[in-house]
């Protein structure tokens, strides 16, 4: 049960990373670049208003970001529960 | 060297490609049709990935789509691209542990039942059908602007293309294709986007140039939001739509996206859980490179096009520039002149009730005779939205090379959809439905050459589509996506997430979720032509909490969950070996090869 416990610990931490992505990833696109685009907007990044940027530019940026950062977490955790593929 | 001779030489050297990689990636197994044999690395199985994600609409028209509806565009914008994300940390990974060939497979296996995987056929069908048809069309389409002949011999052109390779190839050769058609398309994007942004704003990465500033000092967007209000239109930056409609749409794209199988089926085609990971981040990236300069590019254009046609003031029909008179004749752009000045007029509302047709005619000014009913608004010009992806070398003043390469580059982002799209019907009948559910016993070469006899008549059938298409083929995308989101996504969550999941939620979850889907979809759609509702009842504002057809998988989705959830604790919990199942494709050793 040993074995069974770990991997439950495993599985813990994978949804933890999940959950904490998928929260950036909902704040960034359904946040900044819809629920809140009309303040956003009052700000500027050069020539874009910022809620507008996000969502025409800026969610898409930290998709790709979310995606790679998720990557790089999963190959450290899979190392560290001996759970990588050889 | 003419427009027309390069476009020939252009087209004529990646068909030589496509057929040349088709050739070299013969498929010799079932395994070889089905996923390339399980061994794509990462970085190819990116490419091809966003080759197979982004189809004639993406590259022809989304730029014009979001030209016209400014903020509301984007809507596309992130629900094209964030469903991605879904893919890589909720299902790419565990469908590749899984290991099987198609969705239905993981959807029968994992509610152990066969009613539940031919439920799923059904769906990957209907789906793959609605979107392969509007491909054919886009090659066809496409054809006949550059190419000067008649659109159904395009789609008959294109057809033989497809079915050389996704036929003798499977997977395989899609793959490969894929490869190249997206170095292709992207070329093809972004030549002309550089070219007009350093034009414009003086920066050559539209991205940047889109937030850049004009030649008088003034902000890009600015000037457009204000020449907008001139014009009588809405602020580019800000939107029309709802916001909770705005919120649903983007959720129903986002999450059909990751529950549309021809996607999902490209992550079996790596060797690993890990790779499946890093592929779906590397599709993104490539898929963003066009997403994020698709709204430069809406931007750029519709700058051009109101400078074009004079803004406020107007501007003479013999005075508009070549390019103007050269897409009329095209037929993508229109001129009625309403209260008969001799000027072109742009401004709010449509120019004509429905679809522009052209008479044999001319007007006073010598532009084209419309033959279509104008509205009472004061718009005069119509204009198509593919004409800021389709002119835009030529507002630019590029060479007639980069006018060739965009129709190459539009050929291969239709054929490589279309060949992904064919490739999961083909793989739902031969391997879902005979080897799996009708004829057990079928021998490996057997399956193989009923996948390709499948792919035949599917690239067939496709075609009829594509030279007939049914009138409804516009509506029917918010069809795709909202099935995907509200059959797929959920089913499949659930069954990577929640072991106690079992065959009568994820049953009852699918069919609510669908009927709910297609019954509101088809009677804000249809309803009128359908079932005789007067107009009013199927107005815009009788929406239920303001959400549209197009957004309202995503409620069909949140009910799937509910109704699943509530069923299943009411039910006895799934077989032990279905729960061990969903225990071990949760830890990526072992992953092994894609089998039956």
């Amino acid at each position: 049960m040993e074995n069974n416990k770990t991997m439950q610990q495993y599985w813990k931490k994978n949804i933890s990373y999940v959950l904490v992505l998928m929260s950036i990833w909902f704040i960034v696109s359904y946040g900044f670049g819809i629920l809140l685009v009309d303040s956003l907007n009052n700000i500027r990044l050069g020539g874009f208003k910022l809620g507008f940027w996000f969502a025409q530019q800026g969610s898409i940026y930290v998709f790709v970001i979310l995606i790679f950062v998720y990557v790089w977490l999963m190959n450290k955790l899979d190392k560290e529960f001996d759970v990588d593929e050889k | 060297m003419s427009i027309l001779l390069w476009t020939y030489i252009l087209v004529g050297l990646s068909f030589t490609l496509y057929i040349g990689i088709a050739i070299w990636s013969r498929a010799g197994s079932t395994k070889e049709f089905y996923v390339a044999g399980g061994g794509v690395s990462p970085l190819a199985n990116g490419m091809a990935t966003a080759a197979d994600w982004m189809s004639a609409a993406s590259f022809i028209s989304m730029a014009g789509i979001i030209s016209f509806a400014g903020y509301d565009g984007s809507v596309y914008l992130m629900g094209w691209t964030g469903g991605y994300v879904l893919l890589a940390l909720l299902l790419a990974p565990y469908l590749r542990k899984f290991g099987k060939f198609t969705v239905p497979d993981f959807v029968g296996e994992r509610y152990y039942s066969q009613t539940a995987r031919v439920v799923a056929v059904i769906c990957a069908l209907f789906v793959s059908f609605t979107y392969v048809a509007g491909q054919m069309r886009g090659v066809g389409i496409v054809f006949s602007r550059f190419l000067e002949v008649d659109i159904n011999t395009g789609v008959i052109i294109g057809m033989c293309i497809v079915f050389f390779y996704a036929v003798l190839g499977g997977m395989k050769g899609i793959t490969y294709t894929q490869v190249a058609q997206y170095c292709v398309l992207i070329f093809a994007y972004m030549v002309p986007a550089i070219f007009i942004s350093i034009n414009l704003t003086g920066n050559p990465i539209p991205q940047l140039g889109m937030g850049g500033s004009l030649a008088d000092g003034t902000y890009l967007l600015d000037k457009v939001d204000g020449l907008s209000a001139e014009l009588g239109l809405a602020a580019y930056t800000e939107g029309k739509k709802s916001m909770i409609d705005i919120f649903c749409i983007t959720a129903a794209l986002m999450v059909g996206t990751a529950g549309l199988p021809h996607v999902i089926v490209r992550f079996f085609t790596v060797a690993k859980v890990k790779d499946a990971r890093i592929s779906a981040g590397y599709a993104l990236v490539f898929i963003a490179i066009l997403y994020t300069t698709a709204p430069a590019l809406a931007v750029f254009g519709k700058y051009n096009l109101i400078n074009a046609v004079g803004g406020k003031e107007g501007i003479s029909y013999k005075d508009s520039p070549q390019w103007v008179k050269s897409w009329e004749k095209a037929g993508l752009i229109a001129w009625v002149d309403k209260n008969g000045d001799g000027k072109i007029q742009y401004a709010a509302g449509k120019a004509l009730e429905g679809a522009v047709a052209f008479g044999t005619g001319t007007g006073s000014e010598g532009q084209r005779e419309v033959t279509t009913k104008p509205t009472t608004d004061p718009n005069e010009i119509y204009v198509d939205n593919d004409i800021m992806v389709l002119a835009n070398p030529e507002i630019a003043g590029l060479p007639n090379w980069v006018i060739a390469l965009v129709a190459a580059g539009g050929l291969a982002a239709a054929l490589s959809t279309a060949a992904g799209l064919l490739l999961v019907i083909s793989s739902s009948v031969s391997h879902d439905l005979l080897k799996m559910n009708l004829m057990p016993d079928m021998s490996e070469k057997s399956e193989l050459l009923a996948a390709r006899i499948s792919a035949a008549f599917a690239i067939v059938l496709a075609g009829y589509f594509g030279i007939y298409p049914p009138g409804f083929v516009a509506s029917v995308v918010a069809f795709a996506f909202g099935l995907a989101a509200s059959s797929f996504f959920p089913v499949i969550i659930m069954g990577i997430f929640s072991k106690r999941m079992n065959m009568q939620g994820a049953v009852a979850g699918m069919i609510v979720g669908l009927v709910f889907t297609l019954a509101y979809i088809i009677y804000f759609k249809f309803g009128d032509v359908l079932f005789g509702f007067p107009k009013e009842a199927i107005a815009n504002d009788k929406f239920l909490f303001g959400i549209s057809p197009e957004g309202i998988g995503t409620i069909g989705m949140i009910l799937n969950f509910i109704i699943s959830y509530v069923v299943s604790s009411v039910t006895p919990p799934p077989p032990q070996e279905v729960q061990d199942m969903v225990e071990s494709i949760r830890f990526p050793r072992g992953a092994g090869d894609a089998t039956h």
